[in-house]
């Protein structure tokens, strides 16, 4: 409890004083030809969910501005609706009156997707949050989408399960968010992605269409797999208003070990080596540079177990026998240290311990957020090419930036490349953009491994997906939301 | 020099949430994640310490337990201490142990492996007892000093304070002694992995409770186990008037 709220409490201090540009003015951008909220709208709107809105930009200040203080909205009118039928009220009333709507759960995204560009009104499933059915056998839950994960986790914890996915944001981010971004984490290199995790869900089409897919049963192949349309499609052709997810049993032997390494050669062979020893019972396999303990001692006063080093990565073990786990893992360890790829490392023996190594990983977007402004990147490079974004990138920059860090989900290929400076600068951002993008493109990776496109990226789809394929998407987008007044100005590049 | 001895006990991990048997015969233990009891790693680093202030020339690590307490033992070790003693006891009995049996066996250690000072934690995070370092003492008929937050040896006494209600106590005492440390004492160090490689070639002593002539048959009976009642939820009420009616109804004013 006490260290979560430091954390609130230290990242405040960082950025309250900085209040973005607004998007709109930042980015010169033309308001689409949407209908304008009238006093009456605004009224008839809030009778749809018993009041349970806020009304004014300035009270919703919290809510136009996404979490990394990049993007700002002018939105007059927050909704909270808590069940599917005012969603779909909500949305049909929208539709009718041509007023564009922002979805909006936890508002942790990272890519400027949950906040509103010019007024359009959000509608927030905060309130949307009972967990309907445990099913402990199967280990099924079917939860509304405003549940948080970390709420959620616990509900589970009960029963002997856990959600699939884990990410930084647990203690805000919500379920329908989750989903429709299709997040990583994590755990996805053990548990899999959202894509298969989810069993069955139930969404509102634009125009206030329920459409039911709900299913918690493991298979069902009956006709084209529509939940798969709102999945990871950042709100943008439908809101999720419940879902069924396939948990996993949660492990009665969890190990984490941290390690210093010396190349990031060394951390690739040490994948490889972990992934044949450690088996199935691997969960994790994460990693920071030396910059980022570097910031993490000076922004957080956090250190790690063992001396710095060049890297250091953290894995973490999953399994259902803490003998035959403890033992997989400390042959495992004994052969990498004795082989040189390991300098040096830590095994957690308690679960205090684990959580305090984590925050090392857990906590660096909350660090770097310390400096002032972050660019922040999320990619998919393949592994012989990682870590050569970042010195290009270092080179690129020079003096010109604070700190220019590396860390990620390097068992997954997924590189968070973080470049901050103390205060938002043009010219950084265009030495960044887009030859970053470009660079990544070059190299067959995905500009966007996990945080989606959001408002961020929407100028950049072209270099990681065809012609064609965006061409399918705005076929798929024009069916669904002819009126496009689902979440504007995101996913797809504006024409 | 002095010989150390140190006494670590194997228990669930403290952010594991206790569950009752359905039965209420005791907690969940199975599959249940078990770590050392932070206390006993405390004392650990504080011999361990001794050890690098070239004041103790030799630390024994102990423990009694089933055979998965030689992971604690192990850990024990790999902090530092160099070679340890196993009490093999199953998981059933252990539970029934009381601390009066489990000081007259850290007795019979102390006294086979000739220490010069006992150091444990002040108490275990299971039983909650903080009777064990007392007791050992009495039988041992050594001066002992508990709760310590601050440990100087000073060859034949140590100078210590200790964590009492009205603050910090200073006393001294003659050694050899009992010491039982509290939380503040110190920072338990992390065990690196070469050190972790190293414990595992460092010698573990395995022994019965009957070599040290102790009987481990159970004399406490264990009649129920059961979680705290649920907190009630709490009543707002309109006004002050009904407040004080409420109270008076529930006869509390």
């Amino acid at each position: 409890m006490l260290k979560r709220t430091s954390a609130i409490q230290s990242f405040l201090k960082c950025s309250s004083n900085l209040t973005p540009q607004y998007t709109a003015e930042k980015y010169a951008l033309k308001r689409g030809d949407y209908g304008a909220l009238t006093q009456d709208d605004q009224n008839h709107l809030i009778s749809l969910v018993n009041g349970k809105g806020i009304v004014g930009e300035k009270e919703l200040e919290g809510y136009n501005v996404d979490w990394m203080r990049i993007v700002r909205g002018k939105s007059e009118l927050l909704l909270k609706p808590e069940t599917t039928q005012q969603v779909s009220s909500i949305l049909k009333f929208c539709h009718s009156k041509n007023i564009a709507v922002v979805p909006q759960g936890g508002n942790t995204g990272l890519v400027g997707g949950s906040v509103p560009v010019f007024d359009e009104v959000i509608l927030n499933t905060s309130l949307m949050n009972k967990v309907e059915k445990i099913d402990p056998v199967s280990g099924v839950v079917v939860a509304q989408a405003g549940c948080i994960l970390d709420q959620l986790n616990s509900e589970l914890a009960e029963h002997k399960l856990m959600m699939p996915l884990d990410l930084g944001a647990k203690g805000s981010c919500q379920l329908g968010g989750n989903i429709s971004t299709n997040a990583g984490g994590l755990r996805l290199l053990r548990y899999g992605s959202l894509r298969g995790n989810v069993l069955g869900m139930e969404a509102v089409l634009a125009d206030g269409t329920i459409v039911d897919c709900m299913q918690t049963l493991r298979k069902d192949n009956t006709g084209y797999d529509i939940k798969q349309h709102f999945i990871g499609s950042e709100g943008t052709l439908g809101i999720i208003t419940k879902a069924s997810v396939l948990c996993a049993a949660l492990p009665s032997s969890v190990n984490l070990a941290f390690l210093s390494v010396n190349a990031f050669a060394d951390v690739r062979r040490l994948f490889s080596r972990a992934r044949d020893d450690l088996g199935e019972i691997l969960s994790a396999f994460e990693f920071i540079d030396n910059s980022c303990l570097v910031c993490l001692e000076e922004n957080l006063k956090l250190t790690p177990p063992v001396d710095q080093s060049p890297f250091a990565v953290v894995i973490e073990t999953h399994g259902s026998n803490s003998t035959h786990d403890f033992e997989k893992l400390e042959a495992f360890l004994e052969s990498v240290m004795n082989d040189g790829t390991v300098i040096d490392g830590c095994v957690a023996e308690d679960s205090q311990k684990a959580t305090n190594w984590w925050q090392l990983r857990e906590r660096m977007a909350e660090s770097l957020m310390h400096d002032g402004y972050v660019y922040k990147y999320d990619v998919s490079v393949p592994l012989d090419k990682f870590y050569e974004l970042v010195t290009v990138m270092r080179e690129r920059l020079g003096e010109k930036v604070l700190r220019c860090v590396g860390y990620g989900h390097v068992g997954d290929s997924n590189l968070h490349i973080n470049i901050t400076t103390p205060a938002y600068s043009k010219e950084v951002d265009q030495l960044i953009e887009p030859f970053i993008f470009e660079w990544v493109s070059q190299v067959n990776g995905s500009i966007s491994a996990e945080h989606g496109i959001g408002f961020k990226k929407t100028q950049f789809l072209h270099l990681s997906k065809s012609a064609e394929a965006i061409a399918q998407m705005r076929l798929l987008k024009n069916a669904m939301d002819p009126k496009n007044i689902l979440n504007p100005y995101k996913v797809l590049p504006l024409l | 020099m002095v010989r150390v001895a140190v006494g670590v006990k194997r228990v669930i991990d403290y952010a594991v949430k206790i569950r009752v048997k359905p039965d209420g015969s005791g907690v969940v233990k199975d599959s249940v994640k078990h770590s050392m009891n932070p206390f006993c790693e405390i004392a650990v680093e504080e011999a361990v310490r001794l050890k690098e202030k070239k004041i103790a020339k030799e630390i024994v690590a102990f423990t009694i337990g089933p055979k998965q307490s030689a992971e604690t033992l192990r850990t024990a070790l790999a902090m530092g201490c160099d070679r340890g003693v196993h009490v093999n006891v199953d998981q059933a009995q252990l539970d029934a142990l009381t601390p009066l049996q489990i000081s007259k066996m850290a007795a019979k250690i102390a006294e086979t492996e000739a220490a010069d000072l006992l150091l444990m934690g002040k108490l275990a995070i299971d039983g909650d007892y903080g009777q064990t370092a007392a007791m050992t003492a009495a039988i041992l008929d050594w001066p002992q000093a508990t709760n310590l937050y601050s440990l100087q040896h000073n060859g034949d006494s140590a100078t210590v304070e200790r964590e009492i209600d009205g603050g910090l106590e200073t006393n001294e005492i003659k050694t050899p002694a009992v010491l039982s440390v509290d939380l503040r004492i110190n920072q338990p160090r992390y065990a690196t992995l070469p050190n972790i490689m190293k414990a595992k070639k460092k010698k573990v002593k395995a022994v019965k409770p009957a070599d040290l002539g102790v009987d481990v048959a159970p004399t406490l009976n264990v009649i129920k186990v059961a979680e705290p009642p649920v907190r009630a939820a709490g009543e707002i009420v309109e006004d002050v008037d009904t407040l004080i009616s409420k109270l008076k109804d529930a006869g509390r004013i």
